[in-house]
């Protein structure tokens, strides 16, 4: 796979920064991934957002039409990322490739209200929670089945991917779990079912929860475990905080491939650096051999 | 013996320069150069000082401009005033301007209370013409004995000049003189003079904290502050520093500290997303503290937590049983780092996180780690007192 020099298209940096490793573990590559896959990222105590810059770029090289929902971070901060993972969202985004909802920039015109309605109908669940996230679903749905239309320029786009980061701040700002359970749901039967494109999912919890409580992030995880079809779960050592090993990913396929592929559990511990991350089998880290 | 001598001269030169943030990345985006703050060594990003220059060295350099800083209050709420007094000493030492918020008392008090800066390269404003007493004689004050190659220089300096060093340290015995203070431009917001208003649908969400929020918008943008209109503006961008004690509590209208099951459980929440929203695209940055001793519910706290940005709490070893251990003995409580994060970047070197404790002394607000607090139990063992 030579992704250099790409100079026709531009949108392709001359470098092979990819998260090779973890697209051994999971079969895939940007050429031939599974399609209509509810891909699962969960992480308890530590942080999996590079996992979501991973997925970013992986189905940016691959042609897909990216819907990313960006609730927590800037557009610049995942732009800067990318830049260094070899992909540039700011052209991306100019051909169309790359929708991008920067959740900050348009709650903020709901939260102070202004006399002109200037922010997008999508996060009108700040207004009141109890709405759920219809309008989110919407606007979804609105942006990824555009390019399944007749436009002629959307055909030279794979099928649709949705991007979430991440699911629990919806629950943070009053969202209930129902709702968010309902939107992914909804989602998946149009992304995954229907355009059969892919979804990817992030979601975060704490360690220190109730069990009795309804609407922690972990009853959310277990509601859209049973929806998933592959999960991947980021958690910290068990012995501790470790410099140079930053923690486990636990990868479970929850559907048996067509052709019975080898489903088991696959337990991996990785290092995150500057232009990737790296997994290794347990206890075989660099640092320790 | 040239060589040697050269390269010396050369490390001292580059240490120099990157001390006065000469140092310039070479990026294809503008950076800004704004007195008081340099880039980050590990991604560029602007960092400020926090006032406290062993915190800026635990959290990467200091506070990336555009971050929310939480600071989980102890239980008397000393020593978390004592760092956001440093903090907003530090933004008028740096001719910062600075936005405060209080609920409890009126912000103009605590501006007040600032410490003193200690100054080798800050020059206060003395009056002109210095009292002389009458027994010294003009020439005995004049002439110069030992220094006398310092004769001819100026003797005052009338205009503040604002510092060009990162970090600087404060005597906290002294409270900062008001002609240094009145120098950096401030905003209070205090909760009583903004009664909520219940007739807007939209600012229901948010609670109590909806004018706090509407307030600083209006700052920012009145002001200058956003990234996109300082970029394009010729005056000289600034750095907002924004100081709101107490969130949380309930003398903000806020039930979160008072309940097991509030009923404003979002407002709070809510708030800090507007405030994330509001400062990633502003040269701002902000500092909470919060009691969050007083919240019982740990999930709560912990989305608090992963909407800030940098979050630490204090605890002080104040009317706890372990004032008197000797293993804390030069201590006045532990400092839990519990939250960094990876912005531009997707992994960042950090200094050891584990087992800190803090000394506020007069002049340094003191935070070492587990190795000193070992050495010292060690001396202890080795040197016992009389």
């Amino acid at each position: 796979m030579q992704w250099c020099n790409r100079v026709n298209t531009g949108l392709f940096i001359a470098s092979p920064a990819m998260y090779t490793e973890l697209n051994s573990i999971l079969n895939t590559s940007p050429e031939s991934f599974t399609k209509g896959d509810f891909i699962l990222l969960s992480d308890k105590q530590s942080d999996a957002s590079f996992l979501i810059h991973h997925f970013l770029s992986f189905y940016l090289r691959a042609k897909c039409k990216v819907c990313f929902l960006a609730m927590v971070q800037s557009f610049s901060h995942y732009s800067t990322v990318s830049q260094r993972l070899g992909v540039s969202l700011a052209q991306a985004k100019e051909k169309g490739q790359l929708v991008f909802l920067e959740g900050l920039q348009e709650s903020l015109s709901i939260l102070i209200p202004q006399d002109e309605h200037t922010g997008s109908q999508a996060m009108n669940f700040l207004r009141d929670p109890k709405l759920g996230l219809q309008d989110l679903y919407e606007f979804v749905s609105s942006k990824v089945k555009r390019s399944c239309g007749g436009e002629a320029e959307s055909e030279e786009w794979g099928p649709p991917v949705l991007l979430v980061d991440d699911l629990s701040v919806l629950l943070t700002l009053g969202v209930t779990v129902g709702a968010v359970l309902d939107f992914s749901h909804y989602c998946q039967a149009t992304i995954c079912s229907k355009l059969q494109g892919n979804m990817v999912m992030l979601v975060r919890c704490d360690q220190e929860e109730d069990e009795g409580d309804n609407e922690s992030p972990a009853c959310l995880l277990k509601g859209l475990t049973h929806q998933s079809s592959l999960t991947l779960d980021v958690q910290g050592l068990p012995t501790g905080y470790c410099r140079d090993i930053h923690g486990q990913v636990e990868v479970c396929w929850q559907r048996r491939q067509g052709d019975g592929q080898n489903t088991q559990n696959k337990l991996f511990q990785y290092k995150v650096h500057d232009k990737g991350a790296s997994f290794f089998a347990r206890g075989t880290s660099s640092a320790v051999l | 013996m040239a060589a040697p001598m050269e390269r010396v001269i050369k490390q001292q030169t580059e240490r120099s320069t990157f001390k006065t943030t000469s140092f310039q990345k070479k990026t294809r985006s503008k950076l800004l150069s704004i007195p008081g703050t340099r880039p980050s060594v590990q991604n560029g990003q602007l960092l400020v000082s926090s006032g406290v220059t062993s915190l800026d060295f635990l959290l990467g350099g200091g506070l990336a401009v555009g971050t929310v800083l939480l600071i989980e209050e102890d239980r008397y709420d000393s020593y978390s005033r004592v760092i956001l007094k440093y903090f907003l000493a530090e933004g008028v030492v740096c001719r910062h301007r600075l936005f405060v918020a209080a609920a409890q008392e009126n912000p103009d008090d605590i501006l007040q209370e600032l410490p003193a800066p200690i100054l080798d390269d800050v020059a206060i404003p003395k009056p002109v013409e210095q009292p002389r007493l009458p027994c010294e004689s003009q020439e005995s004050l004049d002439s110069m004995k030992i220094a006398w190659r310092y004769q001819n220089l100026p003797k005052v300096q009338t205009a503040l000049v604002s510092s060009s060093r990162f970090g600087h340290y404060y005597d906290v015995s002294k409270t900062m003189e008001p002609e240094i203070r009145q120098a950096a431009k401030s905003h209070c917001f205090y909760l009583p003079d903004h009664p909520q208003k219940t007739s807007n649908t939209h600012s229901q969400f948010l609670g109590p904290y909806s004018a706090l929020l509407k307030s600083l918008q209006e700052v920012i943008r009145q002001e200058g502050f956003e990234v996109a209109a300082s970029m394009s503006n010729s005056q000289n961008p600034n750095v907002l520093r924004i100081g709101l004690h107490s969130l949380g509590s309930a003398l903000w209208g806020d039930d979160l500290c008072c309940s097991d099951s509030p009923e404003h459980r979002h407002s709070l929440v809510t708030f800090l997303y507007g405030l994330r929203a509001l400062l990633r695209s502003s040269l701002a940055v902000a500092v909470i503290t919060l009691p969050s001793h007083l919240i019982q519910d740990r999930a709560l706290m912990g989305n608090i937590t992963r909407l800030s940005d940098y979050s630490i709490a204090l605890e002080s070893f104040k009317g706890s049983e372990r004032e008197t251990n000797p293993l804390y003995r030069d201590y006045h409580g532990l400092l839990h780092v519990r939250q960094v994060p990876h912005l531009n970047c997707l992994a960042s070197q950090l200094p050891d996180h584990k087992d800190l404790a803090f000394k506020l002394k007069r002049k340094q607000f003191s935070i070492e780690g587990s190795m000193s607090v070992q050495g010292r139990t060690s001396a202890v063992w080795l040197c016992p007192s009389p």
